[in-house]
């Protein structure tokens, strides 16, 4: 009987989302290497390509963060074909680096520019390319103009575009369409052992539309994202205080 | 302006090819024949053999009776027609329009182009000395009219330049195959004893038309000014150009866009035909004042797409100043390159970097900001951090090593290494304390060391300790220690990246 209630209720909501105004974009590739978990905050449970996503990261270091996020969902978008363009303010990602997360970085096209406006213009014009895998920008602030006009470049070429936004002087409202925020978290290693472990991040849904906000502790192992859930980790971290 | 024309017949065309490619036979009687219902039948002969009565026509067999050592080499009835391209493209240096004249001869429209040599004599002098050079016996004529050149090249006498307006007394005195007719009607003129022009220049046209046919009445026409000839150049290869005149001078900016789309669409129309794409294209502006106005665009790949040009070009259309307006615009490509055909996708959304509108795309970025700002990297053969990996020269560029996966290596690498203070234990474990930027990190973990040596050939330098750390809110560096311990104090420590 519940179980029959929540199906006609999952079908209400999938039938209220075009109401919304929600369009289903192009997703032909599954991003196996996202966990289920972070799915499901979507709507339809399907990480949205096509859209712009904003990302907040407010250090250096989780900048860096962010970047291997980024990295991570982009190996499953390109799976070592197609191109991807990465404007950037700076020469700071450091190519060789970008193998261990599965992506061949002479595939990735880097523009380095220094006015933020140049950046917009670029990643609005990379935007309107067909065919894509990705665009990443880097600015420190977005307005909701420039932010409407990446989404309306999208909307022909459905392309998936990343903004990264260092210290952002205000977070304001903007049209992306999902606002993150990832930061470093500390490597777990089984029973003490040397060494710095798999990079572990604590990724923040900070905003989406139609879907649910929510906050995940992730780890990147072995090419593709783990969720860990956060009660283990309570329980472990309790057990280390006790023990 | 009247108009000049220039005949040259080569006496001896193909022989004198033949010389020219074996100069041994320069003192040899010898013919060129080829085989017609069962004989051999000569199609040229050199000087020395035509002076002793062998002519085009004979078989080679009557010609052996009277020269015994007549060499008989073998005819290629292409080879006319090649030679005389070859030679009417060499003759491009003398005038633009040059026309090929079967089976010997040529044919160049000189209208204004004598007085570029000093004049006629001299022009036809210089052009006479070249083909002597060559080994050519060429004769030559300039007249008013194509058919009175032609005649006075074969059949006239001394003057070789006809003055303007005299070309009817010069060919009063010639035979009538001056007149380009066919063979039977020279016969039959022949017959009825009409051995010079002069003598049926005047007779009623109805009975020439009558008798001889409409063609010897054209031919007389056109020899005499009377009739409009044009002769058909052969094809130089012309320069990928476009102009486009303006009746009145141009200043706005719609204006110059609408030649500019113009001209593209013309240029960019030769050039789908030619199966070609323009690589870099420069587009000027012929200023009222004389001031020539220009902008130019390049491309990463051929492209013959004029909506794409003309978007390159937009970006910089303002930086052309009209002042008084602009009176004629010019398209240039100055580079241009076969286009390699791109199959066309049918479905499948990833494209590979070789793609059509991801390298536009990076035109109109390259276009707009500079393309000193586009990147892309491959791998090199180095295990310095800062040198291991290069910059593509292209965008189809294919790697000649494979990317290094073997070590941990930081997602963001600082261009230059910053010093940091550290507290490590000596001799070689990570540091327990770093401070980077006023803020001191306590480190919890660590990785390392991994030793990457300096590379002595490209500079001098102490080798690098490396270390992964981990601080107590979990960022993760890669810091490095410069050289030994030692008691000189020469070592210095350093963060050199951030990890995902």
């Amino acid at each position: 009987m519940d179980t029959a209630k929540a199906n006609i209720i999952a079908q209400l909501k999938k039938d209220i989302l075009p109401l919304q105004g929600f369009k289903s974009t192009w997703n032909s590739v599954a991003l196996d290497g996202i966990p289920v978990a972070i799915k499901n905050a979507f709507p339809n449970a399907a990480f949205p390509l096509g859209a712009v996503h904003e990302l907040i990261a407010d250090s250096a270091e989780n900048a860096t963060a962010t970047f291997g996020f980024i990295a991570g969902i982009l190996a499953s978008i390109m799976r070592n074909v197609g191109a991807c363009i990465w404007i950037s303010g700076s020469k700071s990602i450091f190519p060789p680096a970008l193998i261990s997360f599965g992506i061949r970085p002479d595939k990735i096209i880097f523009i380095h520019l220094k006015k933020e406006k140049e950046i917009l213009w670029a990643m609005e014009e990379s935007l309107k390319c067909k065919g894509l895998s990705a665009v990443i920008g880097e600015v420190q602030d977005l307005s909701f103009t420039a932010s409407r006009r990446l989404q309306l470049a999208i909307e022909q070429s459905q392309v998936t575009g990343f903004i990264v936004r260092r210290n952002p002087r205000s977070l304001n409202s903007t049209a992306c369409l999902a606002r993150w925020k990832i930061t470093s978290l500390p490597g777990q290693l089984p029973e003490d052992m040397p060494g710095v472990g798999f990079p572990r991040w604590n990724v923040e849904l900070l905003k989406v539309r139609n879907g649910k906000p929510g906050s995940w502790q992730i780890e990147f192992a072995a090419g593709r994202f783990r969720h860990i859930p956060k009660i283990a980790a309570i329980h472990q971290q309790q057990q280390k205080k006790t023990g | 302006m009247q108009k000049r024309f220039i005949s040259i017949w080569f006496r001896y065309l193909k022989t004198d090819w033949w010389i020219r490619r074996r100069p041994m036979l320069h003192d040899k009687p010898f013919v060129l024949a080829s085989p017609d219902h069962g004989r051999m039948i000569i199609t040229a002969a050199n000087k020395l053999t035509q002076k002793q009565g062998i002519d085009i026509g004979m078989a080679v067999a009557d010609a052996r009776a009277l020269i015994p050592s007549l060499e008989v080499l073998d005819d290629q009835p292409e080879t006319s027609g090649r030679l005389l391209n070859g030679l009417a493209e060499w003759c491009i240096r003398y005038t633009p329009a040059v026309a090929i004249d079967p089976p010997d001869g040529l044919l160049l429209d000189v209208t204004g182009c004598a007085h570029l040599w000093g004049g006629e004599k001299q022009y036809l002098t210089e052009i006479r000395k070249r083909f002597k050079h060559f080994g050519y016996d060429i004769s030559i004529a300039l007249a008013d009219t194509v058919g009175a050149a032609w005649a006075i090249a074969r059949f006239g006498n001394n003057n070789r330049i006809i003055e303007s307006g005299q070309q009817t007394t010069a060919l009063l005195s010639l035979p009538p195959a001056a007149l380009r007719i066919e063979a039977p009607a020279i016969e039959r003129l022949e017959k009825l004893g009409l051995r010079q022009i002069s003598q049926l220049i005047n007779m009623p046209r109805s009975a020439l038309r009558r008798r001889f046919g409409p063609q010897i009445l054209q031919s007389l026409d056109q020899a005499l000014g009377y009739e409009e000839e044009v002769i058909n150049p052969v094809q130089p290869i012309e320069p990928y150009q476009e102009r486009l005149p303006c009746l009145e001078p141009i200043v706005t900016t719609t204006g110059i866009e609408i030649g500019l789309q113009r001209l593209l669409d013309a240029l960019c129309h030769r050039l789908q035909q030619e199966q070609k794409g323009l690589r870099t294209a420069l587009f000027k502006g012929y200023r009222m004042d004389g001031k020539i106005q220009k902008i130019e665009i390049g491309t990463n790949r051929p492209s013959g797409n004029p909506n794409h040009l003309f978007k390159l070009f937009e970006d910089k259309i303002e930086s052309i100043e009209p002042a008084s307006g602009i009176e004629l615009f010019t398209l240039e490509a100055s580079k241009v390159e076969d286009l390699s055909t791109v199959q066309e996708q049918l479905w499948g959304n990833q494209m590979e970097l070789d793609n059509v509108e991801l390298s536009e795309l990076l035109d109109r970025i390259a276009g707009k900001i500079g393309g000193h700002n586009i990147h892309r990297y491959v791998p090199a053969e180095h295990y310095w951090p800062e040198r291991s990996f290069k910059e593509a020269s292209s965008i189809n560029e294919t790697m000649q090593t494979t990317w290094k996966v073997d070590r941990p290596r930081p997602l963001q690498l600082l261009s230059k290494p910053e010093p940091i203070e550290v507290t490590a234990p000596i001799p070689d474990y990570p540091p327990m304390l770093f401070r980077y930027k006023d803020k001191l990190h306590k480190v919890i973990k660590a990785d390392g060391p991994e030793r990457i040596e300096a590379e002595w050939w490209p500079q001098d330098g102490q080798h690098r300790d490396y270390y992964c750390v981990e601080d107590e809110d979990g960022y993760r560096y890669w810091l490095f220690r410069s050289g030994h311990y030692d008691a000189a104090k020469s070592y210095q420590w350093f963060i050199h990246g951030f990890f995902a």
